[in-house]
């Protein structure tokens, strides 16, 4: 579904503040993969996630989605294939449109916008209905402003919205950092659910380890802009805190103790 | 004390409030205007001071050529049309703040439009042209009439349009960029089109106020930009006052017209009370820096060091 073939991003290049962000990575994710992509600070995770997303081109490699070569598109000509949740929960949605407007805005993703009305009738008994799922009483709330929702609030519905139509890929950047405790729990089962529902092909950074085994059929951990591990299958559902420190230890050649504390 | 009050004349108040109210009307199109980018892109668009005297200039040399009155506002249209467009491009492909970009178009303009007119001002003969929109006082009673059916319909085209698909692109594009580019929204495309549009209706408004008062000035859209924040502050006090907060779109875009008469009817009032015309402006900027900051210095005033220093020194003498 996705080929990443060997991609460079050098950030500041030719100044003090230059930074090899990604170094000839290269990635491939069958149908149906659930990817966690763990990494400390500085690894590229994000920086990953953004190139495919297209929020700049890359220095160097091919991005292919579903048989297009999506390298020389901009991330809103890759709207069509890529649905996004933020780490900022303010990011994924309008704060002063109403959350129907939000939503139809999201069912038109990748689409071509016409003079047609912005929300079909018919849609909104879609909208309740998906809304109903979140368990969150929004779907008797479609005419609220997005912005008066809580942050929680928000996530869920950009989750809804990254998946309303569905997409070839989904991307979560660390989309349940910025909630408490039991909101990130509830967002990220619900993360479970759509990916599992829709059968969606994503990839999901986290902070949280014990997040990255619990989810997903795949695990990836960065480092310096690279992949240094790659866990997939029966290995993946057995594994353990203990056995990616010690592993990220021996792979990354620095001293557990430091390093453990960025990844847990 | 007594003489200044006896000198003023009801009467004269009376007479100038038809002019008030077309000129107000004139000024709301101008202020649908800057409600596009100012509002719904939250962009400070200041190229439509150029563009306001592009649109008077195009309107009156094609005038001074013959052409039907009519028509020539439909070439001013696309003058501002053009010129939006100019700072568009500024803005998004060469990566210019957009205040400056305004800036930059706002100067040139000001060499195209004395290239228009080939000088300072250019008059019509109102009593030879036929004009629909005019100050001839015989005929002010029907621009009112022509203005106020104008205004009424321009908001439900306007309307119709921001809630289009493309038009939820733009209103989303204003409200968070970043999600419009994740849902496949070209944000600089819609910055670009949403600056043509405004000046658009910018430079429409410049044509009808050069036909209203016969003449075109290249300095008649001098502080045009701050007249359409007033209408547009204006309109959405009032509005909120009769409507509340859920105030319907298209009453909103109406209001932005009303907000426009209601500047121009104080303008009127104040200039009869015999408020010196030269300090107008001066008056105009800080009505509007007063409008702006209040929301501002309201929300500081709940939340300020000096009101949470206040508070802890009174809990300290308790405890």
């Amino acid at each position: 579904m996705l080929r990443v073939e060997h991609i460079s991003k050098t950030f500041n290049p030719g100044t003090i503040n230059e930074k090899k962000a990604l170094d000839r990575l290269s990635l491939h994710l069958a149908p149906g993969e659930f990817v966690t992509v763990i990494g400390g600070n500085g690894a590229g995770k994000s920086t990953m996630l953004n190139a495919i997303a297209g929020t700049w081109p890359v220095d160097e490699g091919r991005i292919t989605i579903d048989g297009t070569d999506v390298t020389a598109l901009p991330d809103y000509q890759r709207a069509p294939f890529i649905g996004r949740v933020f780490q900022d929960p303010m990011l994924g949605t309008a704060p002063d449109m109403w959350l129907e407007e939000n939503l139809a805005l999201a069912l038109r993703r990748g689409q071509k916008r016409a003079l047609r009305w912005g929300i079909a009738k018919d849609e909104r008994e879609i909208y309740r209905e998906k809304l109903a799922t979140l368990g969150l009483g929004l779907e008797d709330r479609l005419s609220v402003k997005v912005g008066l929702l809580s942050g929680g609030q928000r996530q869920a519905v950009t989750l809804l919205m990254a998946t309303l139509r569905k997409p070839k890929l989904l991307l979560l950047d660390e989309h349940t950092a910025a909630l408490d405790p039991a909101t990130a729990a509830k967002v990220l089962e619900l993360s479970d659910r759509l990916v599992t529902e829709n059968n969606l092909t994503a990839l999901m950074i986290t902070h949280n380890m014990s997040d990255a085994i619990k989810h997903g059929n795949r695990l990836i951990m960065m480092h310096q802009g690279k992949i240094i591990l790659d866990i997939a299958g029966e290995e993946k559902k057995h594994l353990t805190k203990r056995d990616l420190l010690d592993r990220f230890a021996a792979l990354a050649g620095v001293q557990e103790e430091t390093d453990s504390v960025l990844l847990s | 004390m007594l003489t200044y009050f006896a000198s003023l004349n009801p009467a004269a108040l009376l007479r100038a409030c038809p002019g008030g109210i077309a000129q107000g009307l004139i000024w709301g199109v101008m202020a649908l205007g800057v409600y596009c980018t100012f509002r719904i892109l939250d962009l400070a668009d200041l190229s439509v001071d150029g563009s306001f005297a592009t649109g008077g200039a195009v309107s009156i040399m094609l005038i001074l050529h013959g052409w039907n009155p009519e028509l020539t506002l439909l070439v001013a249209l696309v003058s501002g049309l053009i010129a939006g467009w100019v700072t568009g491009i500024l803005h998004t492909k060469l990566g210019i703040p957009a205040i400056l970009a305004g800036i930059l178009t706002q100067i040139s303009l000001y060499s195209v439009n004395l290239n228009i007119m080939g000088k300072a001002n250019q008059a019509i003969n109102v009593n030879q042209t036929a004009l629909r929109i005019t100050s001839n006082a015989m005929l002010l009673w029907r621009t009112i009439g022509i203005m106020a059916v104008f205004c009424v319909l321009l908001p439900l085209v306007l309307y119709w349009y921001f809630g289009t698909e493309i038009g939820c692109a733009f209103r989303a594009t204003g409200n968070n960029a970043a999600m419009s580019r994740a849902l496949g929204i070209n944000t600089d495309r819609m910055k670009i089109l949403g600056l043509a549009y405004s000046n658009a209706l910018v430079a429409l408004s410049g044509g009808m106020l050069a036909q209203y008062q016969g003449f075109a000035d290249v300095n008649m859209g001098r502080g045009a930009i701050v007249i359409g924040l007033a209408a547009v502050i204006i309109g959405e006090v009032l509005g909120e006052l009769v409507g509340g907060k859920h105030l319907n779109f298209y009453l909103r875009l109406l209001f932005t017209v009303i907000g426009g008469i209601v500047y121009y009817l104080v303008y009127v009032f104040v200039l009869w009370l015999k408020f010196p015309a030269n300090d107008m402006k001066l008056l105009t900027a800080i009505v509007v820096a007063a409008f702006l900051a209040v929301p501002y210095l309201r929300q500081k005033r709940r939340n300020s060091f000096h009101h949470a220093g206040a508070l802890a020194k009174k809990e300290g003498g308790e405890g």
